[in-house]
């Protein structure tokens, strides 16, 4: 049921707006589209956390400048029945066409079941397994290959580090995490093989006193180089910087809070999936199913350096980010071993980033300890 | 360059974690101790902790001084105190169910208010390097402590003296022990009680601001993490004594850094469990400490709490 | 407080009609003024925050019951809090301050999923009754260990109830995402499908699963219970006064921990159904705050079972609507908490507007 009569004031000046500018456009192509295109985004967490979700609220707010789209918002969306909920209320209510589910839980089963009632709408998952045949043709997942931008993290670690010791902080030990810990290490060990990261686990995705305590305790045992995977970053790089050790940023760029010990971070580059998908709509073509992307399709971008980078630093990881922008670089390539001793990837053999089994990854490599 | 202490930096951690992580558990648990004595029990410390703390951020972040936000937090916390004492005040109305009314109330305010200051930086509280002459750096840094630390210490002292030696102290005691006798030595234990619960409120909201202002030093969501209620177990075993409030909160934040202390030496299995030890240890001290027959040694008698 | 009245439980006998019509309104008018003085209370708060009060008050009846979907949405949202709700108002008869409804929910859940895994090839009827079995006996296990520190050793039981509600989510996580973590869940640590032929299905004609129903049926249950038998006669006697019911025998520690282990069956249960009829797994999904808003919705329906049906149907209405508030008139998801806030300490006051207090002391 479209109830375009009970939009809020706010909203109806620029629906008015776009809604003018998309019928005043020409249009060359098949259908003149007199009503916006209506995007939901649901994020899990509030959309102002200076990490995960806020990074896909800036997505979201390039996409608000776009003419002829309208967009959705709803935050802190727990991943129970109440999220079917919201896309079902996007959907009947405000006519949403597109739906961005963005926390890991949504996929299965709450936005397959929605998928499944709404046939003509798309529905787009952060993160999920979309499989061909598995899953219904009006889904999707996506996700950046930001471990590319962990691995870069690493090396500059690896030469700024002087004791040798690196920490990361992790909210849970899943795939998407243990696959950022791993890059990061193997960036840094390919400066220096002795290097070492140490891992502490602090149990759920925003905990401030675990992760200052977590970054604290890291400290202690000599580590002067900190990143992490948890939803904000903030708490950790606010610690670090005031006990004097660097940090590598996560998500979003966090240089203005470690004026002296930022080197460089890892942050995500949403604007570019979301503008794609967009297009894509606009364009009448339903937006690829399965869509995976790092730094050189733009998904992932790296921060400027700090200014504790060394100058050898600079240039190394520049090089790196050169072959991985051409396309050239493999981050998980044989022989490896995990940190247990077993032989994770044979000698010769190499995995792509889009290889999924590295989306199923259960271990970590040698030198992390945890 | 820092040595790395191997297994010593449990201890070392768990002292420096002591010390940073008690002092909001030192404010609240003093804060409760107050209105404990005067006879009424406050479980909504909880949200007056989390406005405290989401109050001073943004009055530090919006003034630019960390200690006008420690006044303001303290106004809330004495705020949302004196609403909870008019409350309950009232007859026919339960104390603890106000308490639960206002943890979720004051929460929600906190959330409600706080979406601007998340992504802010606030300018944070100074710290006093008390160990200044110590050459090891990690031994440094965990006695690197806040100055709200040392008023906690003080503020112990300045209770135990002001409850047993002085005129107003016997009064609130008297209002704890039996209204009958307040009231005929011609005071009203209502005023009392309601004098210490708006007292505790501000002694909470003080305990907040340490944990926006200074350690984790930020403000989110998440913030805190049951600490406020904790704090009033905590009470109840240091049986209303403010000086034992003091040892008892360095013991739970002993506790609390535990888990991320022993995953650094390498023991990595079972970190949620390790993280559930303040809760297990404070269960634990509650059931060795309480009896059915034999009432608390040092509970106040008007408190519904010891039954 | 000190003083000790006579017995407070009215005897029962057969009134008129008009009489207990009375009576019913006697008891609703103090809840209807809370709401009512609630509702002029938020509308300052939102005017003071820049938002149009009637818009927001319009939004909620859109997003709560103006519409098939709206509606449904609401009975969703209130299924699991009818039997939550439970967990906190039964215990609350006998004068116990429970607040222990978040972990006997997600121990409840765990232990139906764990069961779940097992039983994949048993048929559907045992399958479930075995599921909600394992489920009522871990959360009743939890709130009776509650019930029976208060008895045995006098230690409080809200404190004690909160404390063994971190530690049952400290184990809940440690054991979904390590010795009963299925590999196939990736990103998402849960436990393994129950399997899809094992999921509790929705009312015929509705989205809205079963688990309404058996809400309603057991809240209906225990209202009887309460009212109606000698067991709820004897609860609320001891609830009424300690001392009268001591002196006239009743078996205190029995009535305690047989509450309390009801109380906590009803949580468990609701933790059983959101496995089985929403998720097909445990994890973390289970852990989303249904056991504090249970909470609320107790205190809400002054601990009255029946009561507890059209409070939980008022919250999930007002959760329901919460989206629509965000989406259409930029607030804050907090201003559901703030609301909830509100209603919760003004229907506190307005207690002190009735004959008899909710405690009864």
């Amino acid at each position: 049921m479209n109830d375009f009569t009970a939009i809020g004031r706010r909203r109806l000046l620029g629906t008015t707006a776009a809604g003018l500018a998309a019928a005043t456009l020409p249009l060359g192509g098949a259908l003149a589209q007199a009503k916006p295109l209506v995007v939901g985004f649901i994020y899990v967490g509030p959309r102002d956390d200076y990490g995960y979700n806020q990074a896909h609220a800036e997505g979201a707010a390039a996409l608000k400048k776009m003419a002829g789209v309208k967009v959705l918002e709803e935050e802190k969306v727990p991943e129970t029945v109440a999220v079917e909920k919201s896309m079902e209320s996007m959907i009947n209510l405000d006519g949403a066409s597109l739906v961005f589910p963005t926390s890991f839980g949504y996929f299965d089963p709450h936005m397959l079941k929605m998928a499944a009632k709404f046939p003509k709408v798309q529905f787009r998952h952060c993160g999920g397994m979309w499989t061909q045949g598995k899953h219904p043709a009006n889904t999707g997942s996506y996700f950046g290959y930001i471990d590319e931008g962990q691995y870069l993290n690493g090396v500059v670690a690896g030469h700024a580090s002087k004791s040798g010791k690196l920490g990361f902080i992790a909210a849970k030990p899943i795939p998407q995490v243990l696959r950022n810990i791993n890059a990061f290490t193997l960036g840094a060990r390919s400066v220096n093989p002795a290097i070492t990261t140490q891992v502490i686990i602090t149990g759920d995705w925003a905990l401030p006193v675990k992760e200052a305590e977590a970054t604290n305790s890291l400290i202690a045992q000599g580590v002067d180089v900190v990143t992490c995977h948890v939803d904000s970053p903030k708490v950790v790089v606010e610690t670090a910087e005031r006990r004097g050790i660097m940090t590598c940023g996560y998500h979003a760029n966090q240089a203005k809070l470690a004026p002296k010990g930022y080197l460089t971070g890892a942050e995500w580059n949403w604007h570019k999936v979301y503008g794609d998908f967009i297009a894509d709509m606009k364009a009448n073509k339903a937006p690829g199913n399965f869509v995976r992307g790092g730094l050189k399709e733009g998904f992932v971008k790296t921060s400027p350096y700090g200014a504790a980078v060394p100058e050898k630093a600079r240039t190394m990881a520049d090089g790196i980010k050169a072959q991985m922008l051409g396309g050239a670089f493999t981050i998980f390539k044989g022989a490896m071993k995990d940190n247990k001793g077993n032989t994770v990837i044979a000698a010769g053999k190499s995995h792509a980033q889009t290889d999924p089994w590295l989306e199923s990854m259960n271990w970590l490599v040698e030198g992390v300890i945890a | 360059m820092s040595g790395d202490l191997g297994l010593w930096a449990v201890p070392v951690a768990m002292l420096g974690g002591a010390i940073r992580v008690s002092t909001p558990y030192i404010f609240v648990s003093l804060g409760e101790c107050l209105t404990e004595r005067s006879g009424r029990i406050n479980l909504g410390l909880e949200g007056t902790l989390v406005l405290g703390a989401m109050s001073a951020y943004g009055i530090a972040y919006l003034s630019g001084s960390p200690w006008l936000g420690v006044l303001v937090a303290m106004l809330a916390g004495a705020l949302l105190g004196g609403l909870h004492a008019l409350l309950c005040g009232l007859p026919k109305v339960n104390d603890i169910a106000v308490g639960i009314s206002l943890m979720l109330f004051g929460t929600g305010m906190a959330f409600f208010l706080g979406k601007p200051f998340v992504q802010p930086k606030a300018p944070n509280l100074p710290s006093i390097p008390l160990g200044w002459w110590i050459e090891q750096p990690e031994l440094r840094a965990a006695l690197e402590i806040n100055p709200l630390f040392v008023v906690g210490i003080l503020l112990a002292l300045a209770l135990t003296w002001f409850l047993r030696r002085t005129r107003w102290g016997l009064i609130l005691r008297a209002a704890g022990d039996s209204s009958e006798a307040v009231r005929a030595m011609g005071y009203s234990a209502e005023t009392m009680r309601f004098t210490a619960t708006t007292a505790g409120g501000a002694l909470a909201g003080i305990g907040g601001a340490f944990l926006s202002l200074y350690y984790p030093g930020s403000w989110n969501e998440g913030l805190s993490s049951g600490q406020g209620l904790m704090a009033i177990a905590l009470v109840i075993f240091a049986r209303w004594q403010p000086i034992r409030c003091i040892w008892a909160s360095l013991l739970f934040g002993a506790a609390g850094a535990l888990g991320p202390a022993l995953q650094s030496v390498g023991v990595t299995w079972g970190y949620y469990l390790f993280g559930a030890a303040p809760y297990v240890l404070t269960l634990g001290i509650m059931i060795a400490t309480c009896s059915p027959t034999r009432s608390l040694r040092g509970a106040p008698a008007e408190l519904g709490v010891t039954r | 407080m000190s003083v000790t009245t006579a017995a407070g439980v009215n005897a029962e006998r057969p009134a008129a009609l008009s009489e207990k019509l009375r009576a019913a309104a006697q008891a609703a008018a103090p809840t209807l003024f809370a709401v009512l003085v609630t509702a002029v209370i938020f509308a300052v708060f939102l005017f003071a925050a820049g938002a149009d009060p009637f818009e927001v008050y319009e939004l909620i009846w859109t997003g709560a019951f103006a519409s098939w979907f709206s509606l449904q949405n609401t009975l969703l949202r209130a299924a699991p809090l009818l039997l939550v709700a439970l967990c906190t108002a039964l215990p609350a008869r006998l004068g116990l301050v429970i607040i222990g409804g978040e972990g006997a929910i997600v121990f409840g859940g765990l232990a139906a999923a764990a069961i779940g895994v097992v039983l994949i090839d048993t048929p559907y009827v045992p399958a479930l009754l075995l599921m909600a079995a394992a489920a009522m006996v871990s959360g009743a296990a939890l709130i009776a260990l509650a019930g029976w520190l208060r008895h045995a050793r006098g230690v409080n039981e809200t404190i004690s109830s909160l404390l063994l509600t971190y530690i049952a989510i400290a184990v809940f996580n440690h054991l979904v995402e390590g010795p009963l973590r299925d590999p196939a869940s990736l990103n998402k640590p849960s436990t393994a499908s129950i399997s899809d032929h094992h999921m509790i299905g929705t009312i015929p004609g509705t989205d809205v699963h079963w688990g309404l129903a058996i809400g309603v049926v057991v809240c209906l249950a225990m209202a009887v219970l309460m009212r109606k038998t000698t067991f709820g006669f004897a609860a609320r006697m001891v609830g009424g006064n300690m001392r009268a019911a001591r002196m006239a025998g009743l078996p205190i520690g029995k009535l305690v921990i047989t509450t309390c282990a009801m109380a906590g069956a009803a949580g468990g249960l609701a933790g059983m159904i959101e496995v089985a009829a929403i998720h097909g797994k445990a994890n973390a999904s289970l852990n989303t705050g249904y056991g504090y808003t249970g909470i609320l919705v107790a205190f809400l329906a002054r601990h009255e079972p029946a009561a507890v049906i059209p409070v939980a149907i008022l919250f999930g209405g007002i959760n329901a609507a919460g989206g629509l508030l965000q989406r259409r008139m930029d607030l804050p998801d907090a201003t559901v908490l703030v609301l909830q806030g509100i209603l919760f300490v003004v229907l506190l006051a307005s207690e002190t507007l009735r004959g008899r207090s909710l405690f009864g002391r």
